[in-house]
């Protein structure tokens, strides 16, 4: 039994896996998956509507979930029902608290009090675990309508805050920021299928094909100032202005030109797209398709909306098979979240890591093993997938780099174990692994997490080599870092760290080491190139170029010391604790300083969390400043 | 005496030394990266990294506060020979060793070399515009332009190191003597109307006597540049000229007739005149469908020599730049609606050696980690069959 234990958890976990992995279903009769994988045109990709769903909601409330803390059941289903609602039913949308906002200042702003967000839970045992701090006591997720009566204080406050140069801004004014930028995207999207505050929207642009012919005749004539009928004219030139509204705002391009479909460039906003019918007389079906969707949601006719959803489909599928073929893979990787089951699984392999410790040494330190090859295996995927619905190598922007930098972090742990077979490489890459993931997802709560790329960074080349070899350098100095961890935490806290233990984990940070200053110095020097192919210089002193160059300096100085014998084991530790510093710096920190080419935006969260984690790692260095007889695995038998 | 120098070597050879040297330049680069918020990366360059000593003002004073980038480097540079020489023993052993300081000696003396030699102009150009030379986008001259003959122009032009001597400068090529008043890195020009406060002019010709300067102190911001303005008195054989106000701001140059020429004044960016001719026949910008997001930058640039041996065009895009006669043409920018483009225009003739350099680097550490890891795979062998 006990021999058979690591296939079991192995078998477990595939299971697991598995069960992620099978589509989603319909929890009605209407067809909404299949509405969530129609196509449309956002920030110049196309992408299933169901992303452009989830993404928002990630970026207006940093959760893909609508539901309020003191109702059990969520107001939806699914985030491309939500999408329904947003699109066709605004007024209910209106109701969904999806604006998440966290600054006690904003909330006082925005006219929220006490009574808006104290949770009252129906049941006691909530009540009690409320109070106790296992649910949450306060709201931080409000509906539009409780905060529409505030909305033109908050403008002007956002026009105060804008006129603040970026960086110099206080917490306040960028939260304030924030939340117009949210409403303004909130908005964009409901104008981007019904003109905002116009009745009977979609019957009229439902009749638009038949009453087109006699409006423009009308208007025509009005213009002439010949008699007409007045009724059809002022229905047009109404229309038009709706049209034109919607044009402006509408955040979603999803009506593709009648033929040439492959050609994202010619795929149009609802607007612009009705627009050009005033003058060419011809509605786009496309448009139609939508207009019928709306309807049939509104009227909750099931059948009809199935088998627009069906019409609509085959159409697209007569041009743009392949496309159609990525948005369905695109949906499929969005409900399934691998990366969020890695994640998960992480954790279980760290934990039975660090069990095998204390019992159970091989049958332990194997389910460990093989749960962090299955978690790796689901991460590889899940990286192939993205970089296939790109076409793109692996780190295209910060989000990719988290994952990379995991990934590759979990590869050399994986190495190690097979190596070593002493569980360590299984619970750093657990820690690795499960600590990266966490990041990835704090950073997709900015959008879309597969950008187009900047002209600047467009060359597949570079970004295959130098980016990747960087990364991988990242890995791996991370990776030394928190083996360190454990040497440490064993030796101080725990007497399992034998002599034996103790060296082996020293050589292994002392290979990672090397490892890490090979690829981290290839990979800035690639940079380097590529910065002279474009740019006309080796080395510009740029932040993000800094950052990678004090990673290689640092890991020099780790490599001398220790050959000069400046440093024994716990000294290597230490040093290799401040590498995690080091990098997490030129990763992170470089780009909170908003200058350079490298620099993208930032978010207080993320400079608080980075100087948390610099904290955390001065006390473990401290920690193994201790003198020898504090800890517990060297301290001499009594 | 003899164990002084002893213990000086002892020093110099240590690699207690490097690594101190290490850990000062990674501070060094630190806190460069950090000061970059405010002084701009052009400002840091000189502050930090091309200077011995690292400058705080305190009060006022100048504090020698960390030792700068050539500091640094150069005891590195004497730390890693001298260690060599010291530790010397040939074998493919130390190879790796041997090769990966070569090669960053290489680095350091490639950098030092691209920090004096190299050259960084720009070109802007409308559609249709031909320009035969680049200007810099720092540095900037006072220039007088004989037009008297139509087909050619003469130019005499003083640099702003000159400038900023306040002293008077004479050129056999100009019929005057040019006496620098007073020069301002960075300054503001207004009507004289519009600022009745202002100290009475000095400016005697030219627009400069409608005008009042106003001193600004230096910008070292990304996007902001000096505006400097220059107050020369011109010194003919029968005296005075005038006093002219030359500057940044004023556009147009102003004209002076002597001795029968003509000659035209300006305070203009240094220009770097090229034997031959760039024409700007297209500037793209080409975006991502329904956004901002750009996707391509491009010119397309037709170039001309004077012999005629060249005449064609040629494209320049992102990551894709023209190297032409020892010049490097970048896309670097655009302007005015998307109509004129900025190229970087770079001459660095060592830019070879950072390349020679990472390649020896990346040899010597492969070569290193490798024996390393050969070395311990063959261990972990014999362990596990001493085991087995």
């Amino acid at each position: 039994m006990k021999s058979r234990l690591p296939l079991l958890v192995l078998l477990a976990g595939v299971i697991l896996v598995g069960v992620t992995l099978v589509p989603p279903h319909n929890s009605g009769p209407t067809d909404i998956v299949g509405f969530g994988r129609l196509p449309t045109l956002v920030n110049g990709r196309l992408k299933p509507l169901d992303t452009v769903a989830r993404t928002s909601l990630l970026v207006l409330q940093g959760r893909q979930r609508v539901s309020d803390p003191a109702i059990s059941k969520p107001f939806v289903d699914s985030p491309a029902e939500w999408l329904l609602d947003m699109l066709f039913v605004p007024a209910k949308a209106d109701t969904y608290p999806v604006f998440r906002i966290d600054s006690p200042d904003l909330m006082t702003l925005m006219g929220l009090t006490e009574d808006d967000t104290k949770i009252g839970y129906d049941s006691t045992a909530k009540r009690i675990m409320a109070a106790v701090g296992f649910l949450p006591s306060h709201r931080a997720r409000f509906s539009i309508q409780q905060l529409a009566p505030k909305l033109g204080e908050l403008d002007r406050q956002s026009k105060l805050a804008d006129s603040v140069e970026a960086p110099l801004r206080t917490s306040f004014q960028r939260a304030v920021i924030q939340l117009r930028d949210n409403i303004i995207l909130y908005q964009r999207l409901q104008s981007s299928l019904v003109a905002p505050g116009v009745d009977n929207y979609l019957e009229q642009v439902l009749n638009l094909p038949k009453s087109l012919p006699d409006g423009l005749a009308a208007v025509t004539a009005q213009r002439e100032g010949k008699p007409h009928d007045t009724a059809a004219s002022k229905l047009l030139l109404d229309l038009s202005h709706s049209f034109a509204t919607m044009e402006a705002e509408g955040y979603l391009l999803p009506i593709p030109p009648e033929s040439g479909m492959e050609q994202t460039a010619h795929w149009r906003s609802a607007g612009s797209s009705l627009s050009e019918s005033l003058t060419s007389g011809r509605v786009n079906p496309a448009v139609m398709a939508y207009v019928g969707l709306g309807l049939s949601w509104r009227g909750q006719q099931a059948e009809s909306f199935n088998s627009i959803v069906h019409v609509y489909r085959e159409q697209l599928e007569r041009q743009i098979p392949a496309l159609l073929r990525k948005c369905d893979v695109e949906a499929g990787f969005n409900s399934s979240q691998p990366f969020y089951t890695s994640m998960t699984i992480y954790v279980v392999a760290f934990l039975i890591g660090v069990f095998s410790w204390l019992k159970w040494h091989d049958t332990l330190g194997r389910s460990a093993f093989w749960l962090t090859v299955l978690a790796w295996v689901l991460a590889t995927v899940g990286i192939g997938i993205r970089m296939w619905l790109e076409a793109r190598p692996p780190v295209t922007n910060l989000y990719s780099s988290a994952l990379f930098v995991g990934w590759g972090a979990v590869a050399l742990c994986l190495v190690l174990e097979a190596v070593y077979k002493n569980a360590i490489g299984s619970v750093a890459a657990g820690l690795v692994g499960f600590a990266t993931l966490l990041i990835a997802h704090h950073l997709s709560l900015t959008g879309d997490t597969l950008e187009m790329m900047r002209a600047v960074l467009d060359s597949n080349f570079w970004l295959a080599t130098h980016v990747v070899t960087v990364t991988i350098g990242y890995s791996a100095t991370y990776l030394a870092g928190f083996l360190a961890l454990i040497y440490i935490v064993r030796g101080v806290f725990t007497k399992s760290l034998d002599k034996a233990t103790a060296d082996a984990l020293a050589r292994m940070v002392y290979g990672i080491v090397c490892f890490a200053t090979l690829f981290s110095f290839v990979g800035t020097v690639l940079g380097g190139i590529w910065a002279d192919q474009s740019w006309g210089r080796f080395w510009g002193w740029d932040p993000k170029e800094n950052g990678a160059l004090i990673i290689v300096v640092w890991n020099a100085i780790i490599l001398h010391a220790r050959w000069g014998g400046m440093v024994k084991q716990r000294g290597l530790m230490s040093l290799a604790v401040f590498g995690n510093i080091v990098t997490s710096w030129s990763w992170f920190g470089t780009n909170m300083l908003g200058v350079g080419l490298h620099s993208y935006g930032f978010t207080d969260a993320a400079f608080m969390g980075l100087i948390g984690f610099v904290a955390s790692q001065l006390a473990f260095i401290a920690l193994a400043s201790l003198p020898l007889e504090k800890w517990r695995s060297f301290r001499p038998a009594v | 005496m003899a164990a002084f120098f002893r213990s000086l070597r002892d020093l110099l050879v240590s690699l207690k030394l490097t690594v101190v040297l290490l850990v000062l330049g990674m501070i060094l680069v630190f806190v460069a990266t950090i000061d970059q918020v405010h002084l701009g990366v052009w400002a840091v360059q000189q502050k930090y990294f091309r200077s011995f000593i690292v400058y705080a003002q305190i009060g006022g004073f100048s504090v020698p506060m960390f030792p700068g980038g050539y500091l640094i480097g150069g005891v590195y540079f004497l730390n890693l020979i001298a260690g060599h020489i010291y530790r010397f023993k040939l074998g493919w052993r130390k190879s790796g060793i041997l090769l990966t300081h070569a090669g960053f000696i290489l680095l350091l003396v490639g950098e030092l070399l691209s920090g004096l030699w190299q050259e960084d102009f720009q070109l802007r150009l409308s559609p249709g515009e031909t320009k035969n030379y680049s200007e810099s986008s720092r540095a900037i001259e006072l220039a007088f332009v004989n037009t008297t003959d139509p087909k050619f122009d003469e130019v005499v032009a003083i640099p702003e190191g000159l400038l900023a001597k306040e002293g008077s400068v004479q050129n056999p090529k100009l019929p005057f003597r040019v006496v620098i008043k007073h020069y301002y890195t960075n300054s503001m020009v207004q009507m004289r109307t519009a600022a009745p406060a202002a100290a009475p002019a000095e400016a005697t010709a030219g627009f400069g006597a409608q005008l009042a300067v106003i001193p600004l102190a230096p910008t070292y911001k990304e996007d902001e540049r000096n505006l400097p303005s220059v107050l020369v008195e011109l010194l003919g054989p029968d005296g005075s000229l005038g006093t002219w106000l030359a500057s940044m701001h004023l556009v147009a140059p102003q004209e002076i007739a002597v001795a029968g020429q003509t000659w035209k004044i300006a305070l203009r960016s240094k220009r770097a005149y090229k034997p031959f001719s760039l024409t700007l026949v297209k500037f793209s910008h080409d975006r991502y469908p329904g956004t901002e997001i750009p996707k391509n930058f491009s010119s397309k640039i037709h170039i001309t020599t004077p012999d005629g041996r060249d005449d064609r065009d040629v494209l320049i895009y992102m990551n894709n730049p023209l190297r032409y006669q020892g010049l490097t043409f970048y896309q670097a920018g655009f302007e005015n609606n998307d109509r004129t483009t900025i190229l970087q225009v770079v001459r660095n003739p060592s830019w070879q050696l950072p390349y020679i350099a990472c390649a020896v680097m990346t040899l010597g550490l492969l070569i290193q980690f490798g024996i390393h890891l050969v070395g311990f795979v063959g261990k972990r062998r014999n362990l596990s069959s001493a085991t087995a």
